[in-house]
């Protein structure tokens, strides 16, 4: 089986790891061979936090740098700092709404233009989808519900060998009781918005 | 019930690295279990904790890796498989006992796990941990992927038994914090209860017991040899010439750059598992129909220095090599495109690395350092220290914990560390020699780890400094363990004592003693004045419960707080504490009202007291 490697990147905090694990738990419930890799470390303390995919064949559960099939960053500035992992076959995925750091925050350090931000991510890549995926997850009635919104994007690309009932099952298993139908409306308006991007 | 009991073999599960050596523990029919908490180690124990609850299994947090270490130790003498597990600096903690341990052997199965953090994700350093087992004579296991840590932690207490010795478990983070699907196996009853047989003679390490229990060791291990030589976890794939010697993760970059190559043909690669001791016979025989051999191997060049004298004995003259200019390096951890572009450089395979992306547009990014918490005491606490220091020369000797991302701006506090418990130590060699006021800062499980006896030193050889205990009421940085100063009620959980860290300064003897509340700042800057002009030790106990083990307790949390329109812009605020509560928006301060905790520290110290309690 051909191999797709999928990176991930988010702040401590945005369900990167859970998002990580949805797929996991997908890709095992549709019998595609999985290998993951996270880095924990600091990521409650407002750090970067990235994950690794590997589906198919491959024994490595880490990315090399230029080798990402796949970049979904949940906060542009990260997106754009991951860009290194892409080479011209590469589709990414970003959320356009900023966490800023702290260093920003506080006003030692600017925050790039999210227009650059978008131009620079779209330059030497095959595909950019991005849009403000703060604003679906609210409509979809859960906040937090950011990871599970950029997953249906995810999805919808068919990059993954996983199909979309697979990833709503392992949505049903994995998010806590109370936020299952809030995260499958998050990855149902995914799924929609990087349909009307195509 | 736990997911880690279910009791289905041949079930498949997608579980971390950590909980299959958990699993493969479950699966041994582990009794006992004991640790310290570290990062790349620490989510093994925490299934464990939350298993015990729910089984015989008993397990512990104990103070340091030297008494889990010992406290194992007793048990596996007792006849009950135990698992002992830490991170990768743990293990120095634990050497003592550890190498005579060795001598002295086990009875029941006795696995200890040490989680190694090549490249440093979470780590002051990047030893090699494989080094312990060649130090200590006993056998190391490195397993390469997910399903083999359930596998071969399992296998480990067969090992231990067979053998009578303790086995090291050795993994890296990318395997421990790794995720794959594992094929469960059958789960056998633990066995919690032993007999420890008195019989001195080989349990009592006087000089005389030891030159005999050191001989008894050396036949063991040559023992383990013969099982490495015939052992599972050590085997060759291929037929071809060129050799490659592989273990642990670098199994996984080996194999998928021989097939990204299309070298499957000319390539013979033999991956250890068993990596202590070596298999000799095997690797001499490996070596004598290769026409040359690369050893991929993270960290130090151990198998390379080895598979390199076996053939020197063998006479062969074949090229080995390893680490080298071109080849690979000691530091840090590799990934895929490393191991690749090295192997093709070493057997000389026309590859045409992918181009780098251009990446010459993007300016330079904001970096996004960690940070104390919104709300996090320790911030209160730095903050007081500095507004009472204010005009001294001070030296700060920080220690290891969430605290130790004091030492980042503003708060900018810290100023030396080597390992746990370093900063009293190292606090008694700055003030003897530096005559420049020494405030050294300690959290309360590294105080319980490895502080208490650097404060009994500096009682009895009066050195003259201030120590600040940062109590937060549990051990934050891994994730909310225990230590021995929780109130395990909290917890909802009974029969555990509480000691009480107050007590302990005081009967140590130092003769200047007092508590603050951080979130009070007058006065504890008032009490950290009055304890930095007295000479000789004085310790301060600053006591906070974390704000997130709080709420994950269901503490009741305070209100937010906002800037008022009474703000000035003089941004005391931002510039001295450093809340990530904290951002500039359009030349304003604002406050989000949804990371804000209502500590009120900022409030205190707002010249214009412009920071006020949003209303309900």
């Amino acid at each position: 089986m051909d191999t797709t490697r999928l990176i991930i990147v988010a702040v401590g905090g945005q369900g990167n790891l859970l998002a990580s694990k949805i797929l996991g738990e997908a890709a095992l419930l549709c019998n595609v061979p999985v290998s993951m890799s996270e880095i924990h470390g600091m990521a409650q303390r407002g750090g970067v936090v990235e994950s690794a995919l590997v589906f198919g064949d491959a024994r490595s559960s880490i990315i090399s740098d230029g080798e990402a099939d796949v970049l979904v960053g949940f906060e542009p500035l990260e997106t754009l700092r991951a860009r290194k992992k892409c080479n011209p076959g590469t589709v990414v995925i970003t959320n356009l709404a900023p966490v800023p750091p702290f260093t920003v925050a506080i006003g030692r350090g600017t925050y790039p233009d999210v227009e650059m931000i978008q131009n620079q991510i779209r330059t030497g890549i095959s595909r950019l989808i991005a849009y403000d995926a703060v604003s679906l997850a609210t409509e979809a009635g859960n906040v937090m519900a950011v990871n599970t919104v950029l997953l249906g994007s995810l999805i919808q690309t068919g990059i993954l060998p996983l199909s979309s009932e697979c990833v709503k099952q392992a949505i049903r298993t994995r998010v806590k009781k109370q936020f299952v139908e809030s995260n499958l409306n998050a990855f149902e308006k995914g799924f929609l918005a990087a349909q009307r991007l195509t | 019930m736990h997911r880690l009991l279910t009791d289905k073999s041949g079930q498949k599960m997608l579980l971390l690295g950590n909980e299959a050596i958990a699993r493969g523990a479950v699966e041994a029919g582990v009794g006992v279990s004991t640790t310290y908490p570290g990062t790349p180690s620490s989510e093994i124990t925490l299934n464990f904790f939350q298993i015990s609850r729910e089984t015989d299994l008993y397990f512990e947090y104990s103070t340091n890796e030297k008494v889990a270490l010992e406290v194992a130790a007793a048990t596996a003498n007792s006849g009950v498989r135990s698992m002992c597990v830490m991170k990768h600096v743990g293990m120095n903690v634990a050497a003592d006992p550890l190498m005579t341990l060795a001598y002295v052997g086990v009875k029941g199965g006795l696995v200890i796990v040490t989680a190694d953090d090549p490249a440093m994700f979470s780590s002051q350093n990047e030893q090699d941990n494989r080094y312990y087992g060649k130090f200590s004579g006993l056998p190391v296991l490195e397993p390469s992927s997910v399903q083999e840590a359930k596998d071969m932690t399992a296998y480990a207490f067969e090992l231990s038994e067979m053998l009578q010795e303790p086995v090291i478990l050795r993994t890296t983070t990318r395997l421990n914090h790794a995720t794959g699907v594992v094929e469960l196996g059958k789960i056998n009853a633990p066995v919690v209860q032993g007999d420890f047989v008195r019989d001195p003679m080989n349990y009592v390490t006087v000089p005389a017991v030891s030159k005999k229990l050191h001989a008894r060791l050396l036949t063991r291990l040559e023992k383990a040899k013969q099982i490495s030589e015939r052992c599972v976890w050590n085997f060759t794939q291929g037929s071809g010439a060129w050799g490659i010697v592989c273990n642990g993760v670098s199994y996984n970059y080996v194999s998928d750059a021989v097939s990204d190559l299309g070298i499957e043909a000319k390539v013979k690669v033999f991956r250890i598992g068993l990596s202590h001791p070596l298999p000799e016979a095997t690797i001499k025989q490996f070596l004598k129909k290769c026409e040359k051999v690369l050893v991929v191997e993270e960290g130090e060049p151990l198998m390379e220095e080895t598979i390199k004298a076996f053939a020197q004995e063998e006479k062969l003259p074949l090229t080995i090599a390893g680490k080298g200019e071109n080849l690979f390096s000691r530091l840090y951890e590799y990934d895929p495109a490393l191991v690749r572009k090295t192997i093709a450089t070493f057997f000389d395979v026309a590859y045409e690395p992918a181009a780098p992306v251009d990446l010459s547009g993007i300016p330079e990014l904001p970096q996004r350092p960690p940070n104390l918490c919104a709300g996090c005491s320790h911030r209160a606490t730095f903050h007081a220290i500095k507004k009472a220091a204010e005009g001294m020369d001070i030296i700060c000797p920080n220690d290891i914990g969430c605290y130790t991302l004091g030492f980042l701006p503003p708060l900018s506090m810290g100023d030396f560390l080597i390992c746990m418990g370093s900063s009293i130590g190292t606090a008694c060699g700055f003030s003897r020699v530096t005559g420049k006021k020494v405030i050294a800062v300690i959290g309360d499980s590294t105080f319980f780890h490895s502080g208490m006896a650097g404060l009994v030193n500096a009682v009895f050889n009066n050195h003259n400094f201030t120590l600040v205990i940062l109590d937060n009421e549990t051990t934050a940085m891994t994730g909310h363990q225990p230590n021995p100063g929780v109130d395990m009620k909290n917890l909802n959980m009974n029969g555990y004592g509480r000691v009480s860290i107050e007590n302990i300064v005081r009967a140590i003897g130092v003769p200047h003693v007092s508590v603050i509340r951080p979130y009070h700042v007058r006065k504890s800057v008032e009490t950290i004045k009055a304890a930095l002009d007295f000479q000789g030790v004085s310790v301060i106990i600053s006591r906070e419960m974390c704000h997130l083990y709080a709420r994950s307790i269901k503490k009741p949390g305070r209100g937010a707080f906002y800037v008022s329109e009474k703000c000035r812009n003089h941004r005391t605020c931002i510039n001295e504490l450093g809340c990530p509560a904290f951002s500039v928006t359009d030349g304003r301060v604002v406050i989000d009202p949804v990371m804000c905790t209502g500590c009120s520290v900022c409030a205190q110290i707002c010249p214009e007291h412009a920071i006020l309690p949003l209303k309900k």
